[in-house]
């Protein structure tokens, strides 16, 4: 059984991150202004932690956001903590229940859940000036908290607006001991004698999985998956997880099909820290049965730009997500100019505007009748679907990564502003 | 060249947004909680949303008028909310104390829609906002277009728009520069002119830069 903390190598595709790279995206007056505002904290020391070096959204951020605070300044370092199969079991649990499930918790796993936090505590120092934790998993690390400096900060990347109470009042033996919390949304806000912040993860435009692709690549990557450019494409991107709802994407697109010649593609991998993927994988199996005009495909991590490809290659980009923290495949796809469909829910009605970018399915909880709805409006007529796509370039002119370091400088000023609790 | 009695200085601006907890589900919810939220919180729902509508401009850049349409289904409210012009107000104060009496004054008209319930809250939040200098600095109109035509549309929002709250009030930084530091009185009245709701602030970047070009040989 593993139990220490790793450092994994944050990287661009081989080369290290540098924002000089960001010159062609943001233009070189918003590299210089990032400059500007790290310079009061240049030399101070940051600690990223979370639970996996690879899969989600959390572990993209990371492998970009670690080079880049460095390249402005700042010794960071970033840490996944270990645990056996027997902890991400627990933890995902966790998870699917601050996002509202039902769970009856036994002892036994908040017992287990210490336990692993303590071992990784042991195995770890946390004397950098701020400690940045990302999600439930590691939150238990604050016990290595000391009455002076380091500052700590909470990420809370899920959707916590209607979580299960009792793992929810467990977390809060730990969450008021940080110095502030960030959220991606308003409505993920809880009771907290500490501020929260409102911070929108971003992805990153120069990586493999957001740069621009060559026409022939794309048409490659449809040929080697059987998929017929010719017919409309709708694509979910995720991985395959209960919440993503991956059956209900089929149900919906069976609905639409109906009335609208189409193929589907669900494309996803696993996470280091969520067991249910296999057996997620094997139900949305089941569902498509033989249709040849769904692919699931279950893509290996080093997969980021068949994924880049597919959601290019695609007529709109669906993210049916039961619920949701942020929705970071909704802004990869906006950044691709594709129009997105997607259920009402977490952070995603922060960049998909009904009618706009895309359609939004409002139901509460979301409906395969409504996404197929959603879904019959996007591909209505080609006027509209030109239209949604001219949405989705206006937003993609708001969506890039420098906002999103130019956020975390403001909370760790702001911490680093803080008397010693 | 015309050379200014004092540089002027770009700075960079970073925003936090802190959440603050207090939400309206009704417009008498909102009502209230105008009446009692920060002064930081009025900025964000009114100069600082003029910022996140720069790349999306459907809807209403206030907050609160954007609420009231698309949540509360309100047409009218919302227009006469999105009508008071942050441009005329000096003090948050003053345009609380308006975003009150629209509300106050709609609900005695429209009694029904105070506790109607809105398809989804609004919560309240405070932009706190952190500037510092750039390397950037103009001691000429040239060295300032240079400078302009260079920083990023967060500088121009706090020295255009978030400016108007800060001493000397009501102006924006640029025309206050052009008037007291090149004594380009005129340039300064045209340029506080230039629409910042039916512009987007790369736009007005734009819209400075062209009627600054002709006064480069003044």
């Amino acid at each position: 059984m593993a139990s220490s903390l790793t450092t994994p190598t944050a990287s661009s595709g081989g080369k290290i991150a540098s924002l000089e790279d960001y010159f062609s995206v943001v233009g070189p007056s918003e590299v210089e202004e990032i400059h500007a505002l790290a310079n009061r904290l240049a030399g101070r020391s940051v600690k990223m932690v979370n639970s996996t070096a690879v899969g989600g959204g959390v572990a993209e951020i990371l492998n970009r956001l670690v080079p880049l605070l460095s390249d402005v300044g700042l010794s960071c370092e970033w840490s996944v903590i270990t645990g056996g199969n027997d902890f991400f079991e627990v933890t995902k649990a966790f998870h699917n229940a601050l996002h509202g499930a039902p769970y009856d918790a036994p002892s036994q796993a908040f017992e287990l859940f210490l336990s692993y936090n303590e071992q990784n505590l042991r195995h770890q120092s946390f004397d950098a000036d701020f400690v940045v934790i990302h999600d439930p998993q590691p939150v238990g690390l604050i016990k290595a908290r000391k009455s002076s400096p380091p500052h700590w900060v909470w990420r809370c990347h899920i959707d916590v607006s209607n979580p299960n109470s009792l793992v929810w009042n467990f977390l809060m033996q730990f969450v008021p001991r940080y110095d502030a919390v960030l959220i991606s949304s308003p409505n993920f806000t809880r009771p907290l004698p500490i501020p929260q912040y409102l911070f929108f993860p971003c992805i990153d435009p120069l990586s493999q999985k957001n740069q621009e692709l060559e026409a022939d690549f794309i048409r490659k990557t449809l040929e080697q998956f059987s998929i017929d450019p010719k017919r409309p494409i709708l694509t979910q991107v995720s991985r395959f997880d209960r919440l993503k709802d991956p059956v209900g994407v089929i149900q919906a697109y069976k609905l639409a099909r109906k009335y609208k010649d189409c193929q589907l593609v669900l494309a996803g991998g696993g996470a280091a820290d969520d067991p249910e993927g296999g057996q997620v994988l094997s139900e949305a199996r089941a569902a498509a049965g033989d249709d040849p005009d769904i692919h699931i495909l279950e893509l290996p991590p080093w997969s980021a730009l068949e994924i880049n490809a597919l959601q290019r290659a695609s007529t709109i980009i669906i993210q049916k997500s039961l619920r949701e923290g942020f929705g970071l495949t909704v802004t990869e796809a906006l950044w691709k100019k594709k129009p997105v469909v997607a259920s009402a829910v977490g952070g995603i009605p922060e960049w998909l505007t009904d009618g706009v970018n895309g359609h939004l399915a409002p139901g509460d909880p979301p409906t395969v009748p409504g996404l197929a709805e959603a879904i019959l409006r996007a591909l209505r007529d080609p006027a509209h679907h030109q239209m949604l796509r001219r949405g989705a370039i206006e937003t993609a002119r708001g969506i890039d990564g420098e906002q999103h370091i130019r956020v975390l400088l403001d909370v760790l000023r702001r911490a680093a502003d803080l008397p010693a609790r | 060249m015309r050379v200014a009695r004092a540089p002027f200085q770009f700075f960079a601006a970073a925003t936090l947004i802190r959440i603050t907890g207090q939400r309206a589900h009704t417009l008498t919810d909102l009502l209230e909680n105008i009446r009692n939220c920060t002064d930081a919180s009025v900025f964000n729902h009114t100069f600082q949303s003029l910022q996140q509508h720069h790349f999306l401009t459907e809807g209403f850049s206030n907050d609160f008028a954007q609420w009231a349409l698309a949540a509360c289904n309100e047409p009218r409210l919302a227009e006469r909310l999105a009508s008071l012009d942050i441009r005329h107000y000096a003090y948050l104060a003053a345009l609380r104390t308006d975003l009150v009496n629209t509300l106050e004054t709609y609900l005695l008209d429209v009694p029904d829609a105070a506790q109607r319930k809105a398809f989804e809250p609004f919560y309240f939040c405070e932009a706190v906002t952190v500037a510092v200098p750039t390397p950037w600095q103009a001691k000429t109109l040239a060295e300032f277009c240079e400078g302009l035509h260079h920083v990023s549309i967060h500088t121009v929002h706090y020295h255009f728009v978030a400016a108007r709250l800060r001493e000397p009030l009501t102006v924006n930084d640029f025309s206050f520069w052009f008037e007291e530091s090149l004594g380009l009185k005129d340039l300064g009245d045209r340029i506080d002119l230039i629409d910042i709701y039916t512009n987007t602030l790369e736009g007005v970047r734009q819209h400075i830069l062209e009627e600054a070009t002709p006064w480069l040989a003044a």
